[in-house]
C-alpha cells in the first residue's frame, strides 16, 4: 500500500481535474449540441447544411486527431491560444474545446432523434395555433424531446467522462504539473512495474465512481421526467 | 417527424425571410473561412509546397498507405475479435445459468464501464510483468476487442430481448435444446435486425484504432509528425488524415445501408426492429431511444 500513501493525493488531484473537464465539457457539448440540432432542423437551407457538415466531418475524425488538431494545428501552427502565458490553462480550455466540438455532434445527433419520437400531432398543432418555427421548437417540441432523450443524453456524458482520458494527446494539466488521470496512470505504470493490476483497478473504479452517478440520475430523471402520452 | 413539420411552407413572405437568413448566415460562414485562410495564409499554410508531397507517390509509399495498414489491420483483427468476444458474451449473458450469466454480466459491465485508453494502457504495460514481449499491436487490438465486443454483446442482447417471446416458445415446444433455440432460432433473426447498429459500432472501433497514436502504434495518425518531420506541413497532414478517416467511414456507412437494404428486401425477420429502415441513422437512433427508455439502459452506446 506504498502506492496510496505516496501517489494517493496525487490520484485524487487527477480525477479533480478530470472531472473539471468532464463538467466543462458537458455544458458546453450540451449547448452546442442544441444549437447543431436548431441548425439540422430549420427552415434555412444554409443553417441546415452547415449543421450537416460540422456533424458529418466530426463524427466520423477520431476524437484523438481532433485533439491532436487543436493542439499541434490550431495552437501551436496557426497561433490560436486561450492564455499566452500559462500553459497549463491554455491546454486545458484547448481539451474542452476539442472534447465539447466533438461530443456536441453526438449531442446533436441523440436531440434530433428526441426530435423524430414527438408525436407529429404536437408541431401540428404547434403551427394551428399560429407558432413560429422557433416558438414551436423552444415552447412545444424542444421540451419533450429533451424529455425522451435523457437516457440516450446520459449515454454521451458518459462517453465524454470516459473520453477525457484521450487528453493525454494534449497534455492536460494542473497548475502543480499533476496529469489528468490517464496521463497519471500511464507515468504511474511506468514507475510502479510491479504494482499494474493495482493502479488499474484504482483508476478503474475512479472512473465508476465518475460515471455510474450519471447513469443513475439520469434513471430516476427519465422516469421522473417522463412525457406521458 | 421529419423537420419541415416543424414550420409552415413559407409564403412570400417567408420566402423572403429565408433568403435573408441565408444571406446573413453565408455572411457570417465567409467571415469564419476568411479567418481561417487569413491564419493559414499568414503562417504559409497555403505554399505549394506544403501540399505537393500529398501528390506524390513516394509520400503515399512511405507515410501514408503503411499507415493505413496500421490502423485497417488493427482495425480488422480488433472487429473479428469483438464480434466473438460480442456473441459469446450476449450467449453467456442470456444463459439460464447463473452461473454463467452472472459472471458474464460482471464482464460486460466492467469493460464498458472503464475508458478504452485505460485499457489498451493496461495491457501495454502488463506485458512485460507476464513475461511477454511488448507488443503494442495487441495492446491496441485487445483494448478494441474487450471494450467493443462489450458494447456488442449488449447490442446483440438487446437483438434477442427484442424478438417476439413466440419465437423461443416455439423452439422448446418442438423439442430443442435452450442452446439449439438461441443458435438456430434466436441468434440469426437478432443479429439481422441489429446489424445497423453492430455495423455503427464498427465505425466507433474504427475511428478508436486513433487511440494507438498515444501508445505509439503505427497507425494513420502518427503518420502526421513523420510527414510534418520531412516536408514541415502539419496541418496539410493533419487534414489529409482526416479525410482518408471521414472517407473510410463513409464507406463502412455505405456498407450499412446496402445490407439494411439488403436486409429488408429479404424480409423474414420476425422482429419489429428493422422496419423502420434504419438507412437513417438519426431513424435508428430515434429506435435506440425509445428501446433505451423500455430497458432503461444508459451505458449503451460508446462515442
Amino acid at each position: 500500500m506504498d502506492l496510496i500513501s505516496e501517489s494517493g493525493s496525487a490520484i485524487l488531484t487527477s480525477f479533480g481535474l478530470t472531472l473539471r473537464l468532464a463538467v466543462f465539457s458537458g455544458i458546453f457539448s450540451l449547448l452546442l449540441g442544441v444549437v447543431l440540432a436548431t441548425f439540422r432542423v430549420s427552415p434555412v437551407p444554409v443553417l441546415r447544411w452547415i449543421g450537416a457538415a460540422v456533424v458529418y466531418t466530426f463524427r466520423n475524425t477520431p476524437l484523438t486527431l481532433v485533439m491532436f488538431f487543436t493542439l499541434f494545428g490550431l495552437s501551436y501552427q496557426l497561433g490560436f491560444s486561450f492564455d499566452k502565458d500559462l500553459l497549463y490553462r491554455n491546454n486545458f480550455w484547448l481539451a474542452v474545446l476539442a472534447l465539447s466540438v466533438y461530443t456536441s455532434t453526438f449531442v446533436c445527433e441523440v436531440l434530433r432523434a428526441g426530435i423524430n419520437t414527438v408525436p407529429l400531432g404536437q408541431a401540428e398543432a404547434a403551427r394551428a395555433i399560429g407558432l413560429t418555427f422557433t416558438q414551436n421548437l423552444r415552447l412545444v417540441v424542444l421540451p419533450q424531446a429533451l424529455r425522451s432523450v435523457i437516457n440516450p443524453l446520459a449515454s454521451v456524458l458518459i462517453a465524454m467522462t470516459k473520453n477525457t482520458t484521450v487528453a493525454v494527446t494534449i497534455g492536460v494539466t494542473t497548475a502543480t504539473m499533476v496529469n489528468e488521470a490517464s496521463g497519471q496512470m500511464k507515468s504511474l505504470m511506468e514507475r510502479n512495474s510491479d504494482q499494474i493490476l493495482l493502479i488499474f483497478i484504482i483508476f478503474a473504479v475512479g472512473f465508476m465512481i465518475l460515471t455510474l452517478p450519471i447513469g443513475f440520475i439520469a434513471g430516476w430523471a427519465a422516469k421522473r421526467f417522463a412525457v406521458i402520452r | 417527424m421529419s423537420a419541415s413539420v416543424l414550420y409552415d411552407a413559407p409564403g412570400p413572405r417567408g420566402k423572403a425571410l429565408n433568403w435573408v437568413y441565408s444571406a446573413i448566415a453565408l455572411a457570417v460562414l465567409a467571415w469564419v473561412a476568411w479567418i481561417v485562410y487569413s491564419k493559414f495564409d499568414a503562417t504559409g499554410q497555403w505554399e505549394a509546397d506544403k501540399w505537393t508531397p500529398f501528390l506524390k507517390s513516394e509520400t503515399w509509399e512511405n507515410f501514408l498507405i503503411p499507415g493505413l495498414k496500421g490502423t485497417l489491420s488493427a482495425f480488422a483483427v480488433g472487429a473479428v475479435l469483438a464480434l466473438a468476444f460480442g456473441f459469446v458474451f450476449a450467449v453467456g449473458r442470456l444463459s439460464q445459468s447463473r452461473f454463467i450469466s452472472i459472471p458474464s454480466a460482471v464482464v460486460v459491465e466492467f469493460f464498458r464501464s472503464i475508458p478504452m485508453l485505460l485499457l489498451m494502457m493496461f495491457i501495454y504495460f502488463m506485458q512485460q510483468p507476464l513475461g511477454l514481449e511488448t507488443n503494442v499491436f495487441w495492446a491496441v487490438v485487445l483494448g478494441l476487442m474487450l471494450y467493443n465486443g462489450s458494447v456488442l454483446a449488449e447490442v446483440i442482447r438487446a437483438g434477442v430481448g427484442a424478438l417476439p417471446k413466440g419465437q423461443a416458445e416455439a423452439g422448446v415446444a418442438i423439442g430443442l435444446s435452450p442452446g439449439q433455440v438461441m443458435r438456430t432460432i434466436l441468434l440469426p433473426q437478432a443479429v439481422r435486425s441489429m446489424l445497423p447498429a453492430i455495423i455503427a459500432q464498427l465505425v466507433v472501433l474504427l475511428k478508436d484504432t486513433a487511440l494507438g497514436f498515444i501508445l505509439a502504434y503505427s497507425e494513420l495518425l502518427n503518420q502526421i509528425p513523420k510527414i510534418d518531420g520531412n516536408f514541415d506541413n502539419l496541418i496539410p497532414a493533419a487534414i489529409v488524415v482526416a479525410l482518408i478517416y471521414i472517407a473510410l467511414n463513409t464507406i463502412l456507412g455505405l456498407v450499412a445501408n446496402f445490407v439494411e437494404a439488403r436486409t429488408r428486401r429479404v424480409g423474414h425477420t420476425a422482429a419489429p426492429v428493422g422496419r423502420a429502415g434504419a438507412v437513417d441513422p438519426v431513424a435508428a437512433e430515434a429506435e435506440l431511444v425509445q428501446k433505451g427508455n423500455a430497458t432503461g439502459g444508459t451505458m449503451g452506446s460508446g462515442l
